[in-house]
């Protein structure tokens, strides 16, 4: 990793630090998440409470760092399984083309056209609300939108001189798929995925909200800035905490996404 | 003293801290054309582009000073220089396609510089645009700038073009390489027309190309550029004749092909294409609806070769595309070794895909850039024959050796390597398979002339010492005169004339062949102006008449329009004409109803 710019290394900075805090966060947190510890809600940076304290008088620093691991491994681990989706199978449909392609095409217009809320609304009805089934949502939610671009960025390299070159060599489709396509595609992709990263944590926090997401009193970092925004209008830590955590881990995935998109090919 | 119109002296350029144009020193007297020629990345678009005050963005003219009549363009503010491009001086890009808006009519783009700089009134523009457009010899003066640009030709849209850039009466004129992108017959037209124009407007013209026979043809001086430097400046004939430097006489060498000696070849043929049709839409009785290819027949020996050339269009690569099993033909076949081959990729064998190795015109596209050099060659080296580790990385040492390329090269991502280099690994990654039959597609039109002229003697020396047979399509007469032993000339997907090297350097050609042949720019002063006028006779081409009919010059009437023509064939050459060996032959007079 020496090859990263500076605004890289800042970014590979942020995101393995917030790796840690969900690996590691709620060994170090000095309350138990759910615990009423403060006589004073919203109340202001001080020792006892480095963050303040939440809207029911709950210790902030500790909410943080158990609501770190979701928002870390639920949206990054949603964002790259929607990725990997949506670009497998946009790698089969221009391969296979003819009515493979259709049905694949007109099947994911199918899932964009569902409102993922409505989706979460049913499922988690159906199979009551999990981890696992949010990730699932969050990467059916965000699948399509992925596959669209990937099939795209395929199609026009499908095109391309080295492609034909590879079928006349006699080469099959998956080795074309995998060696010649899907290297010329990571740029871009990994830009979308960052992109995505950011969708799911805000469609986590909505889906929070509604009481489908992350059950209390666990709450992911999107449902801690919703469920302490009356406290805006005094300035509370306990708002400014959470969307400043979103807001380095976004960032600095970025960061990172966009160094190793310009040291990587084109 | 009587100062030059157009005079620039010590332009330094820079791109970061290094220079792309260093001092840079040239004048140009009022209506005189000056030809800027290099290779490409030598400085000459850049230099050229300084003169309209434009840098490309990185770039930035650091010292120097860039003079038109009174005026330092390179002191001009935004302002100015706004009011200087297009008014004072016009340019005229490479490729014509890509400088219009699909999306207007040719006329409201060729007016637009004279209404942006309120020079006219819209009606009084387009009574001038519609003088320049008979001047440049377009058709259908008139009518013709209603047209939306795909409706017209590539030549014509370039004449087009400069239409746009003349409507202002410029004084200066910037021409970058502007018949590159054109064939040669379209190219002599193009620039017959240029060179009237230009003369009429009695403007100064700076002409960017790495073309010398187009050059000597346009040019009054020539200034040389290599590696951002001018090389050798100087009056056009004195260049050409008694060139300084070293540069100058290798690239005047590279416009000089010498002829690659014969390779023994074998009797049997390797690749034998018998009648083939192929094309798009239904096909019906093996002729589909739009055919690229009619009936078109060779055989290819072991070990020889075979040019193929014709006009964009005319089905030349699409004849390589059959071969390899890309494009089906619908009729006719294609044997290998004495074996059909399958119509498409489905079907072939690994040892069929082997055997017939195609090497793509650009090697820009033609070569994953995720991919390094060594990963491109180890993989047909894996698929073929197996060979992995050590000795693959052997064989990649050797087929670099061969391509006369360092062995470091293959640590190298395909992004580092340079033009000449890229297509050196894409002919590589093609031998790696040891084939039996080499399709060369316009394996030089991307490279410069002497970069080109070095691929062309390897691709010799390699056939020589292999023994591969190679099908070598070019636009180039010239290049696959002297480099093949035998030449199928293609005209509208038909194989219009077949010759041995002897007969083809012969006198007796198809009137196609013969007006390629004519079209092809050459050194000496004063060609353009004898140069033929392109051919449009009344006659319209139907689908069992001969296809050069509306453009041949010995055309029978009550016969060419009638039957359709015959092949005739001697020993060493056919040919598919009404017209015989006696009527064909240089200086035969042209005797209507001979056959």
């Amino acid at each position: 990793m020496s090859g990263l710019s500076w605004t890289g290394r800042i970014g590979l900075g942020l995101v393995l630090f917030w790796l840690s805090v969900a690996a590691v966060g709620p060994m170090l947190a000095p309350h138990s998440v759910g615990d009423f510890v403060d006589m004073e809600v919203f109340d202001t940076i001080s020792a006892r409470f480095p963050l303040g304290s939440d809207y029911l008088g709950r210790d902030m620093l500790s909410r943080l760092l158990f609501g770190a691991r979701y928002t870390v491994f639920l949206g990054l681990g949603a964002a790259v399984l929607a990725c990997l989706m949506g670009t497998a199978l946009a790698l089969v449909s221009v391969l296979r083309g003819g009515w493979v392609d259709e049905v694949l095409a007109r099947g994911m217009d199918t899932l964009t056209s569902i409102p993922s809320k409505v989706l979460a609304l049913v499922l988690v009805a159906a199979f009551d609300s999990t981890l696992g089934l949010l990730l699932v949502i969050c990467a059916l939610t965000y699948a399509p939108g992925n596959y669209r671009i990937a099939r795209a960025l395929a199609m026009n390299l499908m095109q391309l001189d080295f492609v034909t070159a590879a079928r006349v060599r006699g080469e099959g489709a998956v080795y074309i798929a995998l060696r010649e396509v899907l290297p010329n595609m990571v740029g871009p992709l990994l830009a979308d995925l960052g992109l995505r990263c950011v969708f799911v944590v805000l469609l986590l926090s909505g889906l929070s909200f509604l009481g489908l997401g992350v059950q209390p009193p666990y709450a992911d970092l999107g449902s801690l800035v919703r469920e302490n925004i009356s406290g805006l209008t005094d300035g509370a830590p306990a708002i400014l905490a959470p969307a400043l955590a979103i807001a380095s881990l976004t960032v600095g995935a970025n960061l990172l996404i966009d160094a190793i998109r310009t040291g990587g090919p084109r | 003293m009587m100062r030059d119109h157009v005079e620039v002296r010590g332009l330094t350029i820079t791109v970061g801290a290094r220079e792309i144009v260093s001092d840079v020193s040239f004048a140009v007297p009022r209506g005189q054309v000056l030809a800027l020629i290099g290779e490409s990345g030598s400085g000459k678009s850049t230099t050229a582009l300084a003169l309209l005050g434009y840098c490309r963005p990185g770039a930035r003219i650091v010292a120097g000073e860039v003079r038109l009549g009174e005026t330092r363009i390179d002191q001009l503010g935004a302002r100015d220089l706004a009011t200087l491009r297009g008014r004072r001086v016009a340019y005229i890009a490479q490729s014509a396609a890509a400088a219009f808006n699909p999306a207007r009519t040719i006329i409201d783009q060729v007016i637009e510089p004279a209404l942006i700089h309120r020079l006219m009134s819209a009606d009084a523009a387009r009574a001038k645009a519609v003088a320049l457009f008979r001047a440049l010899a377009l058709p259908m003066a008139e009518t013709i700038g209603a047209r939306y640009p795909h409706q017209v030709s590539g030549g014509q849209l370039q004449r087009l073009m400069a239409a746009m850039a003349l409507i202002t009466d410029p004084e200066l004129v910037i021409l970058d390489e502007p018949t590159t992108a054109l064939d040669v017959t379209t190219q002599i037209e193009v620039l017959k027309t240029f060179k009237s124009v230009l003369a009429a407007a009695r403007a100064t013209a700076i002409y960017v190309s790495h073309d010398l026979a187009v050059v000597a043809q346009m040019a009054d001086r020539i200034a040389v550029l290599h590696q951002g430097r001018v090389c050798e400046e100087g009056p056009a004939t004195q260049v050409l004749a008694a060139p300084g430097h070293d540069y100058t006489r290798s690239l005047l060498a590279a416009a000089r092909p010498v002829a690659a000696p014969r390779a023994p070849t074998a009797a049997t043929p390797v690749l034998e294409v018998s009648g083939v049709y192929a094309g798009y839409g239904r096909i019906t009785a093996g002729v589909p609806a739009h055919p690229v290819l009619s009936d078109v027949s060779f055989a290819l020996a072991a070990g020889g070769t075979l040019g193929i050339i014709g006009e964009s269009g005319s089905g030349k690569s699409t004849l390589a595309r059959v071969i390899a099993g890309l494009l089906p033909r619908s009729h006719g076949w294609v044997k290998l070794d004495g074996r059909e081959l399958p119509l498409g990729l489905a079907g072939r064998t690994p040892e069929q895909f082997r055997a017939i190795q195609m090497v793509f015109q650009n090697a820009d596209t033609a070569l994953n850039p995720a991919h390094s050099v060594a990963t491109i060659l180890a993989r047909p080296l894996a698929f073929y024959h197996g060979l992995r580790g050590a000795r693959a990385r052997a064989r990649i040492d050797e087929l670099l050796g061969l391509i006369q390329l360092p062995r470091e090269i293959a640590a190298r991502p395909v992004r580092a390597l340079s033009g000449g280099q890229k297509q050196r690994i894409n002919l590589a990654r093609a031998l790696a398979a040891e084939p039996q039959v080499l399709l060369c597609d316009e394996v030089t039109s991307a490279l410069d002339p002497v970069v080109g002229a070095a691929i062309m003697a390897l691709i010799a020396d390699l056939r020589r010492q292999l023994g591969i047979a190679t099908l070598f399509i070019s636009h180039d007469i010239g290049a696959v005169q002297d480099f093949c032993d035998e030449v199928l000339v293609l005209y509208g997907g038909h194989g219009v004339e077949l010759a041995g090297r002897d007969a083809f350097a012969g006198s007796v050609h198809h009137p196609y062949t013969r007006l390629l042949r004519a079209s092809r720019p050459t050194m000496t002063a004063g060609w353009l102006e004898r140069a033929p006028a392109p051919v449009a006779s009344g006659f319209a081409a139907a689908p069992d008449l001969c296809p050069f009919l509306p453009r041949c010059p010995v055309a029978v009437p009550g016969l060419c329009d009638r039957a359709p023509p015959r092949r005739h064939a001697i020993p060493g050459q056919q040919w598919l004409c009404h017209h015989d060996h006696a009527a064909l032959a240089d200086g035969a007079p042209h005797t209507p109803g001979a056959d």
